[in-house]
């Protein structure tokens, strides 16, 4: 099975609730996707560390082959081309590696040349495997890394958490459409409210499984409640506001693993996600 | 020589936008005609200056007067070794004139696009 863990705003609880559900599963893997800021492997603190590149391709080209065609500058879509005095020129961050420009060159002068874009630290904590993507500083966009650590994720049985990047963007919707259920964290206040409403609609419109967990819970958030009343979306779990909770997960410690109500209620959740995807 | 003005939806005005500009002045100073064009860049999805830039790159224009400019575009335009000098007029003829007195003053501030919101 594999659980997306998402929350429109950053800050709501993600990790912490990637990490503790990943944490009271039996063999599972964790696998963070917020390749701009992972931030699981502070938790789980793996060892056994490998380290993979992660590299995207873009073209080269050959200027003695070119003879100025210029189809692949009108091939390419996203504009990343330009055909200046006698050669094409590439705008590497707006290239998007399709490799069209190479298909369509009828004299064979564009190859294609590795670019490092991030790496990927593949490593455990006890039984938990830890897959954490890193985008290289300056990289315009994460989703050549989020792709190889689901290729390298998919590759496992068992209970498989991706730790999703904040937002409701590209990158977001590239994390989830592999998932077989999605995890809403949600904040009980207007703001987290507004950005839970921008992920359900994603997760809807990709026609996701979803429950709620509703983190940092003081007094109910009304609009919150009507909402999820009102669109059927299960409440999985309350989290509350608690200062014990905090201090350990500030301390860089997984809370269920030092507390044993905490333990319960990660398990507990997990077991209603198991049930809803059956 | 040819200087390029992007233009509003009325062809008359300076557009604030170089590559979302719906059209493109292109005025030759040796024979006095202009021209108007529609910039391919305007309903592109994304790359809009650097497809807009190709098309003043391949009218042969020697002078770009515009508002702003995207770092993009600005790149094309230091390899073409086009010149690039900031609008200040609202009209487009007006524009011209003052080029051709030397009165306007060369853009060297260069902004980094309003994409990057995927």
């Amino acid at each position: 099975m594999k659980l997306a863990v998402l929350s429109g705003k950053g800050g709501a609880g993600k990790t912490f609730v990637s990490v503790n559900l990943a944490a009271v599963a039996n063999h599972a893997t964790y696998i963070d996707c917020d390749v701009e800021e992972p931030n699981g492997h502070l938790f789980f603190k793996p060892e056994n560390i490998t380290t993979i590149t992660v590299n995207r391709m873009m073209p080269e080209f050959d200027v003695k082959k070119c003879d100025g065609c210029r189809k692949c500058v009108d091939f390419c879509h996203f504009n990343a081309l330009i055909y200046l005095v006698n050669r094409p020129l590439i705008f590497k961050e707006v290239c998007h590696s399709c490799g069209g420009c190479m298909l369509v060159c009828p004299n064979d002068a564009i190859h294609e040349t590795k670019h490092p874009v991030g790496v990927i630290e593949d490593g455990w904590h006890q039984d938990v495997h830890v897959i954490t993507g890193i985008l290289n500083t300056g990289e315009s966009s994460g989703i050549p890394v989020i792709k190889e650590v689901q290729k390298l994720g998919s590759k496992h049985d068992g209970l498989v958490v991706y730790d999703c990047p904040p937002g409701s963007a590209c990158s977001v919707m590239e994390t989830i459409t592999d998932a077989d259920y999605c995890v809403l964290v949600a904040e009980p206040t207007a703001f987290g409210f507004h950005n839970f409403c921008m992920v359900y609609e994603l997760a809807s419109l990709l026609d996701k499984k979803m429950g709620v967990v509703i983190n940092k819970q003081e007094i109910l958030y009304q609009p919150l409640e009507d909402f999820c009343k009102e669109h059927k979306i299960p409440i999985l779990a309350r989290i509350p506001y608690d200062k014990t909770m905090a201090s350990l997960a500030a301390q860089g410690k997984i809370v269920c693993e030092c507390n044993d109500h905490v333990h319960a209620l990660f398990f507990d959740l997990l077991e209603k996600i198991e049930g809803a995807v059956k | 020589m040819k200087i390029m003005i992007p233009l509003d939806e009325d062809k008359k005005n300076v557009c604030v936008s170089f590559g979302r500009a719906p059209f493109f002045m292109v005025h030759d100073t040796d024979t006095e005609q202009t021209e108007y064009v529609e910039n391919p860049g305007a309903e592109a999805q994304g790359g809009a200056g650097i497809k807009a830039a190709q098309c003043v790159v391949d009218h042969g224009c020697e002078v770009l007067i515009t508002v702003r400019c995207g770092e993009n575009a600005a790149e094309v335009f230091k390899a073409a070794g086009i010149k690039i000098y900031k609008s200040t007029h609202q009209m487009a003829d007006v524009e011209i004139e003052a080029y051709l007195e030397n009165k306007l003053e060369e853009l060297t501030h260069f902004h980094a696009g309003f994409h990057g919101l995927q």
